[in-house]
Formats: C-alpha cells, structure tokens, sequence
C-alpha cells in the first residue's frame, strides 16, 4: 500500500481551515470546547450503530459511536454550552461515505428546542460557505409526495411489495422501519438537499433513539436530520431528559441486540444517573465533518477528505 | 457451497442470484442516518450480459457462483462444440455456441483464450486481443495504394469479415484486432 497520504495537501488545508472557523464561531458564541474518552466501558446501544471492541486487561471497552453519553453528564454537571470534534468509530461501516473511523462535530446548546437548533446549525454551515437557503422538511411528507405512503398507516405488507420491486433481496423478512430506511436510504434521500440545505424533522416515534418524544403527537419523535446534495450530514434530538424512559429504551434495545445475536454492551449507569440527577432542557445535533468538507471542497468521497484511508491506516 | 457477506463485496466478485451467475460491477454502502444499512450492488449476469441493480440488508450473506477464469488451448471443432486444453492438467473442456458467440470467428487451432466456467463448464470465450488470420477472399489488390485510404471487405480463413485496405491480397496474413475487429497491419 502506498505511503503518501489519501487526500491532497491542499485538502488537508482546506480541512484545517474549517476545523479553525468552527472553533472560532464556538469560542466567540462562549460554546466551551470539551474532550471526551475515546474507549469506554459502554457505548451505543443502537442496533444499527455497531460499536467496535477493545477487550483489556482490567475488562472489555468500547471505541465511541458518538461522545453523547459524556457530554450529557457534562450538562448535567452543568457544562453549559459544550462541543466536541474528533473522532468516531462504527463498525463494518465503509464505502464512498462511509468510514469505520470519522470525524463528527457535535455540540448541545441548552435552553434551544430542535427548530432553533436547526437554524443553528443552518447559521454555522453558511459561514463555512454551504448554502444560505434552508427548508424544513416533514418526514411524513416526503414519503406521501415520493411514495404515495402514509407512514403510520400504510400497511407494512404493500412496503414490502414495493421495496422487492426495488430489487431488495427477502424484503419479505425485513420490519417496518427498515423498510422506510431502504425508502430513505435509495429513493427520497437522494433528492434532497439539491436546492439548499434540507432538514427533515418528525421521524417516527420507533426511530426516536435519544429524542423525546414530540408532546403535541407522540407518535412523532423531537429529532431531525440535515441533508445536503442527497447525503445525510447531521442528526439532531430535542434531548430525552427522563431517565426512567431513557432506561426503557435501553432495556428495549438490548433485548433486541440480544435476539440478533450481537455484541452485549453494558447499560450507561452513568448517563442514567445524570439523568436522574437532572439534564437541563437542551437540544444536540452531531455533524459528520468529512461529509461536509468533501461537500464544501467539491469531492466525490471521503478518502479524499482524509489524510490516511482506514485501508492505508 | 460458499458464500459471500455484503462487506466482502468488491468489484468483480462473482455471486448467485436466482440461480443466475453474477459479477459485481459497483457497489455502495446506503445507510440513512441511524437506521439500517443496506449494501447496494450493480450486477452483471455473465450469461446475458445484463446489468440489473439488487441491494441487500448489510451483513446478509449471498451464495458465491463457482466462476473461474482459465487460460485454455483451443483444440478442435466437431460441429458441436468446439474442444479446450488445460495445457498443464491436459483436462479438456467443450465449449457450446452460446459460450462461443465473441470468439468463434476469430480463433484457430491452438490460440490460447481466456475460458470462463460456470459450474465447470466453459460459460465464455474471449479471443487472443490480437490474432494473425490469412486473406481467403477479397477482390484484387490495387497495386502501388499502400495509403491504407478507403478500404475493402476482406473474409478471413475463419469465416471473419474485416475492412482492410486496397492493397491486400489473397493469402495476405494479417494482424486484426479482436476487441474492435480491426485490421492492425500485416503480419
């Protein structure tokens, strides 16, 4: 394999110059710059976010999918404003897109709900020279206008049919939600994001992960997602405060990680306590940083954003 | 039967779909944000040529098509099936029209071709790139035009017709281009 790094030195400039305008904006707006433990003893417990492991000798840790868990007990050590950019790391994850390490901003501001939170995040990639023009778009009306679906009534059955015409191998065997992912995923992704920044806010309440759910109609969870150019850049949550429904949720999501076979991950005791002790009212978004630049630089993938290839790593 | 997990694919993998052989010609990993992933794979159907679009749940695993590519020495054609060497094992394949149709008419008794089988069994044939044919019929040669400007039709001894210039004769060996079907020069 060859030496020389993946990306251009120029890339690497243009990468170095984002990541300083980035800690500029927080640093003037009093958004305190925080690190947090790489390898720990829990991780996500998603089971479409897979961890990977470093078994030691004082017992078995996790490379982090996302410093959610620790900057949630740093807002509830009372922090404040707080962000994080470094590295992340997903299992098995790798394509154009994709890498199983990558970079991701992400940041809590407390006091702000998810709309405000997106135009947050809207302001700060405009300053690194994204578009200026952003939509917010719901979830369940890119699938009636795309698909003709309703997606809390459309009978799982006709989804089904549908993504096998799609060329989707046992879409037969495949639950509800996968099937609107594999819709997201091929068919409303891709179109948006092509005229501006799209946000798509009011995911189904069974994709919540770490949102709270939407008071107002509890079948819709307080998260959104940003596209650009048909690739997803940010995920963002109105965060889930409750420690008892934070621990349901967990329970649920092992049971499900149990029943597919996967990795067993120890449940975060420690966020659940900072929970319980009192997360103040805040939202969080995490930004897939190598996405963005390869966006803003022009590049068809992430290798070309990245000093070294997880293959030349 | 082996098989392969989506995060093995690569360009060129050769797998079965609906009994059908396959070979990857692109693939792409879809994953909308936090929800399932799903491998995304151009194939090409090596018996049709076709290329379809299929996408997979990732880490679902898919049957292997046994495919392998042999260089192999055309013996003979017995009307039927035209008959390959294996010049180190000395087995010997036979070869249908179908699996013949690119090379038929160009190769002769013991050019060497690239053989692709299927379950053992020759699926295609690829030609030399290069071949060196003689002229069996083409009208008379203008004698003094070496320009190579214009051109006739020209049939070879295989049976292959090919656009060569004025000049060529009767007898003429000559080197064609198997992948365009191109006169090259003479030989």
């Amino acid at each position: 394999m060859d030496w020389r790094p993946s990306a251009t030195l120029a890339m690497l400039r243009r990468r170095a110059q984002v990541l300083a305008t980035i800690r500029a904006r927080f640093a003037r707006q009093g958004v305190l710059e925080v690190e947090t433990p790489l390898l720990a003893r829990s991780s996500c417990l998603d089971p479409q976010v897979p961890s990977i492991g470093v078994p030691l000798a004082d017992g078995q840790r996790w490379l982090q999918t996302s410093p959610e868990n620790h900057m949630k007990r740093l807002l509830a050590a009372g922090s404040g404003p707080i962000y994080r950019l470094g590295p992340v790391f997903r299992a098995g994850e790798r394509g154009r897109w994709h890498a199983p390490e990558f970079c991701m901003l992400e940041w809590y501001r407390p006091g702000l709900d998810a709309p405000a939170l997106m135009a947050d995040v809207a302001a700060l990639l405009a300053e690194l020279g994204a578009p200026r023009s952003w939509r917010r778009r719901r979830y369940a009306d890119l699938y009636a206008e795309q698909l003709g679906w309703d997606v809390h009534a459309t009978p799982t059955a006709q989804m089904r049919a549908w993504a096998a015409g799609q060329g989707l191998a046992d879409a037969g065997a495949l639950p509800r939600d996968a099937l609107l992912d594999f819709a997201m995923g091929t068919v409303i992704g891709p179109t948006l994001g092509q005229d501006g920044l799209d946000f798509v806010e009011g995911y189904p309440a069974s994709q919540a992960a770490l949102a709270r759910l939407d008071p107002a109609d509890a079948r819709e969870a307080c998260r959104f997602e940003l596209y650009w150019r048909g690739l997803e850049l940010a995920n963002g949550f109105h965060e889930l405060a409750d420690a008892e429904e934070q621990r349901q949720r967990f329970a649920a999501e092992a049971a499900t990680r149990a029943a597919a076979g996967q990795d067993e991950i120890a449940v975060d005791d420690h966020l659940l306590d900072a929970l319980a002790a009192g997360l103040p009212d805040c939202s969080g978004v995490a930004l897939g940083l190598d996405r963005l630049i390869a966006l803003l630089a022009g590049a068809e993938r992430l290798d070309a954003v990245q000093a070294f290839t997880w293959e030349q790593a | 039967m082996s098989s392969y997990s989506t995060n093995q694919f690569k360009g060129g993998l050769k797998i079965l779909l609906d009994g059908e052989p396959y070979s990857i010609v692109e693939h792409e990993m879809v994953k909308p944000g936090k929800g399932q992933a799903f491998s995304r794979v151009k194939v090409r159907n090596l018996k049709t040529g076709r290329v379809v679009e299929r996408t997979f749940k990732s880490g679902d695993s898919v049957e292997a098509a046994d495919v392998m590519e042999l260089e192999l020495q055309y013996l003979y054609y017995d009307g039927e099936f035209w008959t390959f060497m294996d010049e180190s094992s000395f087995e010997q394949y036979q070869a249908d029209e179908a699996a013949m149709a690119g090379a038929k008419q160009w190769i002769k008794e013991q050019d060497k071709c690239t053989v692709m089988l299927y379950n053992g069994s020759p699926l295609t044939v690829e030609p030399p790139n290069f071949v060196e044919l003689e002229v069996s019929e083409t009208d008379p040669g203008v004698r003094g035009d070496t320009s190579g400007g214009g051109g006739k039709p020209a049939t070879m001894e295989t049976g292959a017709v090919v656009r060569v210039p004025l000049f060529i004769e009767i007898g003429d060996k000559l080197k064609i281009d198997t992948r365009n079907g191109e006169y090259v020069s003479r030989a």
